[in-house]
């Protein structure tokens, strides 16, 4: 069948069960997008900014399990794509992003809106392509789809110069990938996955890490069992939360930065740590020569170049998480670990959250707690980055997988809207709640007007504290109180504005309104926005300075953890 | 050149032979901060492969990042540590120096010496060939600086398993995309 390269790309799309996407237009990619109204069965959703996009390409594939696709002209339209494709490479999501580029011969010519887009995203995408030949399309897109989905997840480019999309060619899609230097290793070995269980039996003190690889391959069930048959406390990474049901009695949070801080004594504890589907990262283990250090590492990954990165291994494991877990739970003994679980307790008891509301001041902490309440516990949460983000994390008890969609390791303020967007087309049986900072929300707000078209019923919640509050914490605690660029003064009236794009909206500024304007706002059908006006002075604690260990770790204002009921240190006053 | 007083391991990968290849492993070790004292890259015997030999200055460590993250590529089909294999490594220099009549036999001398070529001459100058691991091109570099070295093009390093076992392979070298091997510790 012969067709031209837009149709091919199409064809392609369809057949890997592609039904939406995420772009915007311009001149290179024009081809592709005149041959859309041939494939009605391929959805596009027009937004207003490529990051956009992207970040919305990543959310959908977050909430569904799917690969999400998004799609940008040439030039400025791929270089708008560089901060989404980067937090997918750090978040290990599957998105692919389709580019236009420049015809053939005008590429390397400083031609208008050119640039070196597989040059630019080599970094930060699992892998690229620029497709030089609209015969080799097929065989493209049939590995970007294979690469970006298996394995350890990951953002594939493809870059399309305009005369590719429009020259002809046999039509035919590959049944089979043969790429000879991409076998994801998917089974633990026999030999190692029996030494991990010799250790995890052989524990007094053990303790589950679980990151984003338990969610992404469908590890939960798995990690429940396993969990509950040797009776190990589980920790979730930030990425990891929903992994393990938050209302289980053996999970207990988060650990790092600004996890509960029991987990961080707990983890300084544990005799034996078992890392499964995550990477060790700064935030989690602050000081990396203190960290677990009466601690036997078993580390599971699907990908070899995370193990014995960061921390000294015992015994390293690289596969599937579930498949793993899968042949460990069988090979783990029946276990209890009652004076190990006192002692968490106990480290529970000894270590408190803040609390999350007071009569006087409308706290972050209460907005967080009154949603889940609304909500029970059953939403899609999506936040951006910073104290809104780490509030929600520490506040909303999740019970589901994939329902907490949060940018992890880059660390992108802003995904809380576009990445809300994708969640709820994704998921339209789902309640969308977006957690966002006034800081990030006026990074991409853009897209009010796309979820406004596209009729998504987004409920935001804006923490407003008209500061990037996160760093004006750092500045607070560590640098003399000096709140350099981190206080707004003109912020815009965020009810006004919502109300522009015919959204609902209201403003909180006092406690006890909060749950009538959750009530209220779950009650439209459609958008909606709440302005709370928190406290601005509020801090996350825990705060284990970067680099720290956990007896530096503040869990409350002046007071850190083996210093508690001691003096204030004089920096911190 | 090489230091000899470092840690140096000699990697060889086989890599798709595809545009922007060398573009994507140079990335990967700009980005990672890993040092490469010398990269050399040719065809190999399998069509639509080549290989190439990096000498990697650093720890166990930073050869066990390196390896796998250039396994990670998906362009990169394996990498093997060969450091501790017997092998063969050779290095090709082409050095051009200046030269008049009356040193020109002296030249000669040396050359021969260390069974290199002789494979330019001009009135002034002549191009020296010369085949060998760093240290022999090191030596004759030295002994040819009094006549004034003028150019120096050197390839870098290539190596070779010795015996029948094919370089890299599982019989030899430490193969590094074995990523499950048991009872191996990972210390970083």
């Amino acid at each position: 069948m012969q067709l031209t390269g837009a149709q091919i790309v199409c064809e392609c799309l369809l057949r890997e069960g592609v039904q939406v996407m995420f772009g915007l237009p311009g001149g290179a990619i024009m081809p592709f997008y005149q041959t859309l109204p041939e494939y009605p069965d391929l959805k596009h959703i027009l937004v207003r900014h490529e990051q956009n996009a992207g970040h919305a390409a990543d959310g959908y594939a977050r909430a569904s399990g799917r690969v999400g696709v998004c799609v940008a002209t040439s030039g400025p339209g791929a270089t708008n794509l560089v901060t989404p494709l980067a937090n997918a490479m750090m978040d290990s999501v599957p998105v692919i992003a389709l580019t236009g580029q420049v015809p053939r011969a005008a590429i390397g010519r400083d031609a208008f809106q050119e640039t070196d887009t597989t040059g630019i995203t080599m970094p930060i995408t699992k892998h690229n392509y620029l497709a030089m030949h609209a015969a080799d399309l097929p065989r493209i897109f049939r590995e970007a789809f294979h690469i970006a989905s298996t394995g350890r997840p990951g953002p594939v480019l493809i870059d399309l110069p305009r005369d590719v999309l429009e020259e002809t060619a046999e039509f035919e899609y590959p049944d089979q990938v043969s790429l000879r230097g991409y076998k994801p290793t998917l089974e633990g070995h026999n030999r190692s996955i029996k030494r991990a269980a010799k250790l995890i039996d052989d524990a007094q003190r053990p303790v589950i890490l679980a990151g984003h690889g338990v969610l992404i391959s469908g590890a939960s069930a798995e990690l429940r069992e396993l969990a509950e048959k040797a009776q190990v406390p589980v920790i979730t990474t930030l990425l990891g939360i929903g992994g393990f049901s938050g209302d289980h009695v053996l999970s207990m949070g988060m650990p790092g930065m600004h996890g509960q801080a029991h987990n961080n004594w707990a983890i300084d504890r544990a005799d034996v740590v078992l890392g499964v589907g995550m990477r060790f990262d700064d935030r989690v283990t602050g000081k990396i020569s203190a960290f677990a250090p009466e601690a036997k590492v078993i580390h599971i990954d699907i990908d070899p170049a995370e193990v014995g990165k960061n921390v000294r291994v015992s015994v390293p494991i690289v596969g599937d998480a579930r498949r793993v877990l899968h042949a460990l739970i069988k090979e783990v003994q029946t276990a209890t670990h009652p004076d190990w679980l006192r002692e968490i307790d106990e480290l529970r008891e000894r270590h408190p959250g803040m609390p999350t509301s007071s009569p006087d001041r409308l706290l972050p902490q209460q907005v967080v707690r009154d949603i889940h309440a609304a909500t029970g516990g059953n939403a899609i949460v999506v936040t951006g980055v910073g104290q809104h983000q780490m509030w929600a994390a520490q506040g909303y008890s999740f019970t589901q997988p994939n329902t907490w969609i949060t940018s992890g390791g880059l660390g992108t303020m802003g995904f809380e809207v576009p990445a809300a967007m994708g969640a709820a087309v994704a998921r339209p049986d789902a309640v969308v709640w977006s957690i966002a900072g006034d800081g990030g929300f006026q990074m991409t707000m853009s897209e009010l007007a796309t979820i406004v078209e596209q009729r998504l019923p987004i409920k935001f919640a804006i923490l407003n504290n008209n500061a990037l509050g996160m760093v004006r914490q750092l500045q607070d605690l560590f640098l003399g109180g000096d709140n350099v660029a981190t206080l707004y003064t003109g912020n815009p009236d965020f009810v006004k504005l919502a109300e522009a794009y015919g959204i609902w909206a209201t403003r909180v500024s006092d406690p006890a309104q909060v749950q009538d304007a959750i009530r209220d706002a779950m009650a439209v059908d459609g958008p909606t926005l709440i302005d709370f006006d928190v406290a601005r002075d509020e801090n996350v604690y825990p705060h284990l300075p970067a680099g720290g260990t956990t007896s530096q770790m503040l869990e409350g204002p002046g007071l850190s953890g083996d210093q508690a009921g001691k003096d204030v240190p004089a920096w911190l006053t | 050149m090489v230091d000899l007083a470092a840690q140096y391991h000699t990697i060889t990968a086989l890599v798709e032979d595809k545009p922007g290849v060398l573009a994507r492993v140079a990335s990967m070790f700009s980005r990672r901060g890993f040092n490469i004292s010398n990269l050399s890259v040719g065809h190999s015997e399998t069509p639509g492969l080549s290989r190439m030999t990096f000498v990697v200055e650093g720890d166990e460590w930073v050869v066990e990042q390196v390896a796998k993250q250039l396994y990670k590529l998906i362009d990169v089909v394996r990498v093997s540590d060969i450091s501790d294999d017997s092998i063969v490594i050779r290095e090709l220099a082409l050095i051009k120096v200046r030269s008049t009549p009356e040193t020109r036999p002296e030249i000669m001398q040396i050359v021969d010496i260390f069974r290199a070529n002789i494979v330019d001459v001009a009135t002034d100058t002549l191009i020296v060939e010369v085949t060998g691991d760093e240290g022999k091109i090191d030596a004759l570099l030295q002994l040819l600086k009094p006549f004034t070295v003028k150019e120096i093009m050197r390839t870098g390093r290539v190596a070779m398993t010795r015996g029948s076992a094919a370089t890299g392979s599982r019989k030899t070298g430490a193969d590094m995309t074995d990523h499950n091997a048991p009872d191996t510790e990972v210390v970083p």
